[in-house]
């Protein structure tokens, strides 16, 4: 062990504890989802039917391939392949768009049938389907803002690759904000079947 | 090929996977994916919700494991990290079930 490694370490460290108090701040909304869900079965299972699963799944598929490409990022950084690199981060903020842009449809979508908090299409119909709909502007959102960061974080990552302040000897930029970005995949991968997929 | 180079370079590469198992695990996840979909197209009522959710933790395990690296890390400290966050999340959602359905 030298002190690199140790640095290293102590960042990944870092990094690793900020993701375990995420898994706890969505898991304690996955909790109320589940609590409400056991005592308004019906009115989710209505809700749930108002998703678009072509395009949840369309950004599970869009959200899987940004991680493999920040996964080959810092691959080819670890050979020395610098220019490569800077291209998967690049691809990586692309699909963050791309999630983005579908994200943006569904919601229009949504809007335009008055399904949004205090909506009065939305109060006219039962306390459960507000709960749901709030539930999923609340967790989607949330997880939106996680995306929007992400970006904001690579894009500052392909300015510094491309600088050569990141480099193969000195990763761990682009390793901590790689492993911030898989947060963010994990959190959909349960998302999605959560809303869109258990009816 | 570039073993060598890699083993130059341990700070950016400390036994990680290679370019190919990214690949397959990416492969990997857009088929569990496909097969949670279809299996929510079934109509298997309450099955589903496990199937989905189990197929959701094994993949969230592959990008944990292999493109997080979790499997290769050698740091206990770090290692112990999210079973401990995921053993505190098992006891506040199985407290408060209890409580719920025993009402």
């Amino acid at each position: 062990m030298n002190a690199s490694e140790d640095a290293h370490a102590a960042g990944r460290l870092g990094i690793w504890l900020f993701i375990s108090t995420e898994i706890i701040l969505f898991g304690g909304l996955f909790l109320l989802y589940s609590m409400y869900r056991l005592k308004n079965p019906a009115d989710f299972h209505a809700g749930s039917l108002e998703l678009n699963r072509v395009l949840g799944t369309l950004n599970t598929v869009i959200l899987i391939t940004s991680s493999l490409c920040v996964a080959l990022a810092i691959d080819s950084l670890g050979k020395g392949r610098t220019r490569k690199s800077a291209w998967f981060v690049a691809a990586t903020i692309a699909c963050a768009f791309g999630f983005l842009i579908v994200k943006f449809f569904e919601w229009t979508a949504k809007f335009h049938h008055g399904l949004y908090p205090n909506a009065k299409v939305l109060l006219s119909l039962p306390k459960g389907e507000n709960l749901f709909f709030g539930l999923y502007y609340l967790m989607t959102g949330l997880h939106g803002v996680h995306v929007i960061v992400g970006i904001g974080v690579l894009s500052v990552m392909l300015v510094r690759v491309l600088r050569g302040t990141i480099t193969p000897q000195n990763p761990t930029y682009l390793v901590n904000s790689g492993l911030y970005w898989h947060l963010v995949d994990i959190i959909w991968i349960f998302l999605f079947p959560l809303f869109y997929l258990i009816t | 090929m570039n073993a060598d180079a890699s083993r130059e370079m341990p700070d950016a590469r400390p036994h990680g996977p290679t370019t190919r198992s990214y690949v397959a695990v990416w492969g990997a996840l857009i088929v569990l994916t496909a097969t949670t979909v279809a299996v929510a197209g079934f109509n298997l009522q309450k099955i589903a919700i496990i199937v989905c959710l189990g197929i959701a933790a094994v993949k969230s395990t592959l990008v944990l494991f292999y493109f997080m690296h979790l499997r290769y890390e050698h740091r206990l400290i770090i290692k112990l990290l999210i079973p401990i966050a995921i053993g505190a999340l098992a006891i506040f959602i199985g407290l408060t079930f209890s409580d719920v359905i025993t009402r």
